[in-house]
């Protein structure tokens, strides 16, 4: 088929998705890349953030969000490598509130720099995460 | 001459330990399964991350800007060993296989000079290596499969040795496990994971070569830094994946033993059924011929 994309995301414990698509949107630590077929062959990491993925009508059919990780777009099609994701859908508000809370916390009380910067990371996270509930698909 | 009473309570208590080896080997077969499908689910990622790993260090190979976790610092006179073993016994000779290879690596490298550090996963291999290398142990992890393995255990693992290299604690690390090939045969693999060697590039090096130049890739940030970026999960990778073989190799080994432990009550069971019933038709005889020869007398 070549107006679909097939597109998988891979965490190390499973896959969790892998389907031909319309497009993909992905977000890369340099800004959001649409994936549409035919793209040039690219490898980019991945920041916290939605991935978006689009039937072939252009309407976002999933929407899922993944804690960084990389993703490798080539002939055969588009892959993301996440260590974590879950459906957007699926995300329990309270909880991403409370992670951001703690994370905050952690930024506060850090002692040294590696703890700090572990710290900002999860915030960087726990931000998206709640982002991502509190934006709607474009 | 045991008397009855003696061989009914050794038959019966050999009964006892048959049910408990049975039931041991049907809960790792079970375990087994779980631990082989998990292993099953982490092969895609594992496989694209060493596909893109292994185009990104072939484009970087030969640059000296290479990341130390790629390219190693250059010295080699700090070995960390971290060595897989498992938290239970009666699993046949799989801790002390891998605790032997573990033996001989530290020997050999002290012979020539190096310093060794050991890093312990699991109870048993701590017990076995504790009484020949009391100082050079440094930690050890427990409980890393409990109640499930995860990829989190793995990472937190990944992490801690990262940290170590970070703060120059030592310059090689080689991770020693088992690596499950069937549930009877478990090979010890020591793998080396910093600086980190690509294990598909020496195997089948003209193929990877070829694949790398027919496809060329966009980076976005640049290839550094994204190397920079996916050495760290990979190393969490090759963790887990050790975990995952060794945590099925431990069932395979355990399932094999209890089996064997099986079959030897069994035997051991007939042999002294056989035992007790002759003691039994003695008893009789030499009664009867009590009897007898009591009437005769009279």
């Amino acid at each position: 088929m070549a107006d679909q994309v097939h597109f998988e995301l891979v965490s190390p414990e499973r896959l969790l998705f892998s389907a031909n698509v319309g497009e993909v949107v992905i977000p890369g630590t340099e800004g959001d890349f649409a994936v549409l077929p035919g793209h040039s062959n690219l490898i980019s990491t991945v920041r916290p953030g939605v991935i978006h993925i689009l039937d072939n009508g252009a309407q976002v059919s999933d929407r899922i969000f993944v804690e960084g990780g990389f993703a490798e777009v080539n002939a055969g099609g588009c892959t993301v490598l996440a260590e974590r994701a879950i459906k957007v859908s699926e995300i329990d508000r309270s909880k991403a509130e409370q992670a951001l809370a703690d994370a905050r916390e952690d930024v506060q009380d850090a002692k040294n720099d590696t703890e700090r910067n572990a710290a900002i990371l999860a915030v960087n996270i726990a931000e998206a995460r709640l982002n991502a509930l509190n934006t709607s698909a474009y | 001459m045991p008397s009855l009473k003696d061989l009914k309570i050794r038959i019966n208590s050999t009964k006892n330990t048959q049910k408990i080896t049975s039931a041991m080997k049907m809960v790792s077969a079970a375990k087994l399964r779980r631990a082989q499908e998990q292993a099953e689910a982490a092969r895609p990622y594992a496989e694209r991350m060493e596909k893109v790993l292994g185009s990104l260090a072939a484009s970087m190979a030969g640059k000296d800007n290479a990341p130390a976790l790629l390219a190693g610092r250059g010295s080699d006179a700090v070995h960390l060993l971290v060595v897989m073993t498992s938290d239970r016994g009666l699993c046949g000779a799989f801790n002390s296989s891998i605790t032997r290879q573990a033996r001989k690596m530290a020997r050999d490298l002290k012979a020539a000079g190096k310093q060794v550090k050991i890093l312990c996963v699991g109870r048993k291999g701590r017990d076995q290596l504790k009484r020949e290398f009391p100082q050079d142990i440094i930690g050890t992890i427990e409980d890393v499969a409990k109640p499930r393995l995860t990829f989190e255990a793995a990472a937190k693992i990944a992490v801690r040795i990262r940290d170590m290299f970070e703060a120059a604690e030592f310059d090689v690390c080689t991770i020693i496990y088992n690596k499950f090939k069937s549930a009877i045969a478990q090979i010890v693999t020591p793998q080396q994971l910093i600086p980190f060697a690509l294990a598909s590039a020496n195997e089948n090096a003209p193929t990877e070569n070829a694949g790398v130049a027919s496809t060329l890739y966009e980076y976005e940030p640049d290839e550094a830094s994204i190397l920079a970026d996916l050495l760290p999960r990979n190393l969490s990778m090759q963790v887990y994946r050790a975990l995952l073989e060794n945590s099925a190799s431990e069932q395979g080994a355990r399932m094999t033993a209890m089996d064997n432990a099986t079959r030897n009550a069994g035997d051991m069971i007939n042999k002294l059924t056989i035992n007790y019933n002759r003691t039994r038709q003695a008893n009789i005889t030499k009664e009867l011929i009590e009897i007898i020869s009591g009437a005769e007398a009279v």
